[in-house]
């Protein structure tokens, strides 16, 4: 800290609002649309299982919210282990 | 058939049921008649607040379970006589409270009173939510705090969606009450400026209600700001804001600060 800082010293107000309008620009959005991303994924899950058998943490369904659209994000991992009932029967 | 007007806030300490009463006893001072209800079951207050501690011989719970009339449990104040106060229970907890008792209550009361203040309790569960059920118009208490602020933005969130109001797709009218104002920090930077906090809660303002020791002493004494000191500037705010529920248009002035050259000299703030 200068010598300056002390005469030209700012109020935290700002800061607050700042990171307010970060925070409830977030919270809102969330509240809106409650669990989209984890109804999402419960119905991704059920889809995968008919064919496949994965573990609940190889699925990673996020959402990622831009100015005027929204990015949905899929993620699922399939050990190559897991044998595929639908390629055996080839 | 009255108006309900909620007194709510998500937070503690801000200042509702000091506001319900102050609110309330200006309305009640053009002659309209007021009745003021207690929601905060287990932790109530308002009583103590308007004076009416050793009055209370029966409660909203006891109205909601059938075991006394409502006209049995209104206290009438003593210095107005058209306001009224419905405590809560004291003994009991917020599950003694019924959706059905509630709504009964409140078609009563808002059959008989120009004006019913719900004073909600702190949070966002049951007591809370019934307080705002049947409301047709809410006043938000704010500090201009971060926290204060933003639990607001939540109560909003859910005036907005679990309200009798938002369910029937009407809009309950929302105003933010902005009280614990420092005019010197705010203008130091120090504190959320009134334009800050309604610009992050987009909600239009029904006053402001400068810091002040007057707000205490009215506590203290058991009276409301605006009937024991109606001419402080705390107790002159309620009164413009209470003008303001009722449909005036008043402008809002900013509260400035006053100090003498001694006080700006060392650096004291004002009272």
């Amino acid at each position: 800290m200068n010598l300056l800082d002390i005469f030209k010293r700012r109020g935290s107000a700002p800061v607050a609002r700042e990171r307010l309008q970060l925070l409830l620009a977030y919270e809102r959005r969330s509240r809106n649309q409650p669990d989209l991303v984890s109804v999402l994924r419960e119905e991704i899950m059920a889809v995968i299982a008919r064919h496949v058998q994965v573990d609940q943490d190889f699925l990673q369904v996020s959402m990622d919210h831009g100015e005027t659209t929204s990015r949905l994000e899929i993620d699922i991992q399939i050990p190559n282990k897991v044998a595929m009932p639908m390629a055996a029967a080839f | 058939m009255g108006k309900v007007v909620v007194v709510t806030s998500g937070k503690g300490g801000v200042g509702k049921t000091t506001s319900t009463a102050a609110l309330g006893a200006a309305v009640a001072k053009t002659g309209k008649r007021v009745a003021l209800v207690d929601f905060d079951v287990g932790l109530r207050n308002l009583d103590l607040i308007m004076g009416a501690e050793r009055r209370v011989v029966f409660d909203i719970v006891n109205v909601i379970q059938g075991t006394a009339k409502l006209s049995q449990a209104l206290i009438r104040d003593k210095r107005l006589e058209t306001l009224f106060l419905l405590p809560a229970s004291q003994t009991r907890d917020k599950d003694a409270l019924t959706e059905e008792g509630v709504a009964d209550v409140i078609d009563k009361l808002r059959s008989v009173f120009d004006y019913v203040f719900c004073d909600s309790p702190a949070g966002i569960e049951r007591g809370a939510q019934l307080a705002m059920r049947f409301a047709d118009e809410a006043v938000i208490v704010t500090n201009p705090e971060v926290s204060s602020v933003r639990d607001s933005d939540r109560i909003i969130g859910l005036l907005d969606s679990r309200t009798m109001k938002a369910e029937q797709g009407e809009s309950i009218v929302k105003h933010v009450l902005v009280t614990r104002y420092d005019a010197a920090r705010a203008a130091r930077g120090e504190m959320l400026s009134i334009d800050d906090v309604l610009e992050i809660l987009s909600t239009p303002l029904l006053g402001i209600i400068p810091e002040s020791q007057d707000v205490l002493r009215a506590s203290n004494v058991g009276a409301p700001v605006t009937l024991s000191e109606n001419t402080n500037p705390a107790a002159r705010a309620y009164i413009d804001a209470a003008r303001r529920l009722e449909g005036e248009d008043l402008p809002v002035i900013l509260p400035f600060e006053r100090r003498g050259l001694l006080d700006r000299l060392l650096g004291r703030r004002a009272a």
